[in-house]
């Protein structure tokens, strides 16, 4: 779905690449967490692939970059409008500026597909129910909170039904609840066939529900692999990444004797109290205290 | 008490009540961090300590003075505000005269204004972007150029609107170490967050919010008990918390020193740890 070769960039003010050399392909149907320092190319790789960089940034990209099989230098962002929905880190700079309530504010892109009523509201209403913003729908977009701006600006990207998403932080401004509704969505969108590409800088979430974690390093890939690989990577704070507490608690137990040499280290709550508890017991057989 | 608000109600003119009576004080150099569901009236709360909204009814008090009597450029001298969204507060051409506005527009003497800009410059890791144009900056790199021009302004109150948002591993790190340092230099923060492990780990004491009312208000250890607030339950709580309670130990624990201690003990007792060690040790 998406397949990068070779692919590098330079901003016009740039004094050094955004991208170096990046070789990706994230077929359809896979959740991939980009993670990485500020400053590591995510925001790039974002706008590359949701066709606005180089497109309405300027920039000089070698190699290719193609999304559903289309080169990306040579389409136009508003060509990847319905195939590629793009949710950014600040949800008020996504807001149309024109549209009154949550529910309008929702319809806004369909209207401008031309999209028919009866199927306009179907998919408005739907999305509202996902991601618990019904009881909003008649709110001025401006009169929420920054955390309901944030689940309605993914709901705006969500009733496009792209075959793309591509998230950065989506969930940075939003309590358990919301979060929790946001990953739920993700995962059935992978189950539909959608590609979700997500930046995040908190990783508790991105290891459960990621198929694959990327790590960006100075515009280059220095690490691709399944989260339980990637995040208990030794480098991953090198990386500019803070490794999750359950990690750090098992590598540093391990160091005592308290966890077992054999086990991988954990990166979800389970395995952490699974290889804690697993710990534990072996410690009181061991001692026979 | 260097914050009062008392039975503050906030009514927003659609009809919206933001805030239904909401009474909290605030020692000076205390570490408070606002935590609440979406839509529970943080953000309104904090706007009311820098004179961007006014009560619909109640009293605000920052600093010994009422602040309804205030205007917004007096408060500024009182509390410093850094927004959740950098770009609804930058606008100078570099980072350097974003960052000495405030100073300046507060009439402090020149050596007082460049010790000031310097000194928020390095402990928010940004002394290298001073000629850079905020705009040319990445969005973590732009909150931390708003927080820097509001610790400029050298105010004895600080609140925080979602200050890890945005900021990877070495951010977070300097953000800790901040909130420390003020905290020794007897400055007041207020953080709104919904990120329990950093506030967990950094701040002494929790003030939680729901539909508008003062749900919890104490110790985040206590809180993190949840015996005296079921609210609890819906939040994210921190990563150790619950480790430690998926390991079947009564008392919470908060940071990873404080799990590897308690698990230390379990370990060669054999029993769960009944009683708490001193947490953030």
């Amino acid at each position: 779905m998406i397949e990068f070769r070779n692919f590098s960039l330079t901003y016009p003010t740039g004094s050094r690449p955004a991208l170096r050399e990046i070789d990706l392909v994230v077929p359809r149907g896979q959740i991939c967490a980009v993670v990485g320092a500020e400053g590591a190319g995510k925001t790039t790789l974002a706008g590359v692939i949701s066709g606005v960089v180089p497109h309405m940034t300027g920039g000089d990209p070698t190699g290719s970059a193609r999304v559903g099989g289309r080169l990306l230098a040579k389409t136009q962002p508003s060509e990847l409008v319905g195939e590629v929905g793009l949710v950014m880190q600040n949800p008020f700079n996504q807001l149309s500026g024109a549209r009154f309530s949550l529910r309008e504010e929702l319809a806004f892109g369909l209207e401008n597909l031309g999209v028919n009523r009866a199927e306009m509201i179907r998919r408005v209403e739907a999305v509202m129910a996902d991601l618990g913003l019904t009881a909003l729908a008649s709110l001025s977009p401006y009169e929420i909170s920054g955390g309901q701006q944030q689940l309605l600006a993914i709901g705006s990207a969500l009733v496009m039904r792209p075959a793309v998403m591509v998230l950065d932080e989506p969930t940075s401004q939003l309590d358990a609840v919301g979060a929790g509704l946001v990953f739920d969505t993700l995962e059935t969108l992978r189950a539909r066939g959608v590609t979700v590409v997500l930046f995040e800088h908190r990783l508790e979430r991105p290891a459960r529900y990621a198929d694959r974690v990327l790590v960006l390093g100075e515009g280059r890939i220095v690490a691709d692999g399944p989260p339980t690989d990637v995040l208990t990577d030794p480098r991953l704070a090198e990386w500019g990444v803070a490794p999750l507490r359950y990690t750090t608690a098992a590598r540093r137990a391990a160091e005592r004797g308290l966890w077992e040499a054999d086990r991988p280290l954990p990166v979800t709550l389970e395995a952490a109290a699974d290889g804690f508890a697993a710990a534990l017991k072996s410690a009181r057989t061991a001692g026979g205290l | 008490m260097v914050l009062r608000i008392d039975s503050l109600i906030h009514r927003y003119p659609n009809g919206t009540t933001a805030l239904a009576g909401v009474s909290l004080a605030v020692r000076a150099g205390e570490r408070v961090a606002i935590m609440g569901p979406n839509g529970a009236g943080k953000s309104t709360l904090a706007r009311h300590l820098i004179g961007i909204a006014r009560p619909t009814s109640g009293t605000v008090e920052v600093d010994g003075r009422d602040a309804t009597g205030l205007g917004i450029a007096d408060l500024a001298r009182s509390v410093g505000f850094v927004f959740q969204n950098p770009d609804d507060q930058l606008h100078a051409a570099t980072v350097a005269k974003e960052v000495g506005f405030g100073p300046r527009n507060l009439g402090f003497p020149a050596d007082r204004r460049t010790a000031l800009t310097t000194w928020a410059l390095r402990v928010t890791g940004l002394t290298a972007e001073a000629d850079s144009h905020p705009r040319h900056l990445s969005f973590g790199e732009r909150k931390r150029v708003a927080l820097a021009s509001v610790l400029a302004m050298d105010t004895p109150i600080i609140v925080l609107d979602e200050p890890t948002t945005g900021q990877d591993h070495r951010s977070v790190t300097l953000l800790e170490e901040l909130v420390g340092d003020l905290h020794k230099k007897g400055k007041t923060i207020v953080a709104i967050t919904h990120d329990t492990d950093f506030c967990a780990e950094n701040f002494d004491r929790i003030v939680v919010l729901a539909e508008g009312r003062v749900r919890w208000d104490g110790p985040v250890e206590r809180w993190l008990e949840g015996a005296e607030d079921p609210s609890v339950s819906a939040f994210e709580q921190p990563q150790m918390t619950r480790l430690g309670r998926g390991l079947g130990w009564p008392a919470p624990v908060v940071t990873v020193d404080s799990f590897l201690d308690r698990l230390t003990d379990h370990a060669e007792t054999g029993v769960c740890p009944p009683s708490p060690r001193p947490l953030n040790t």
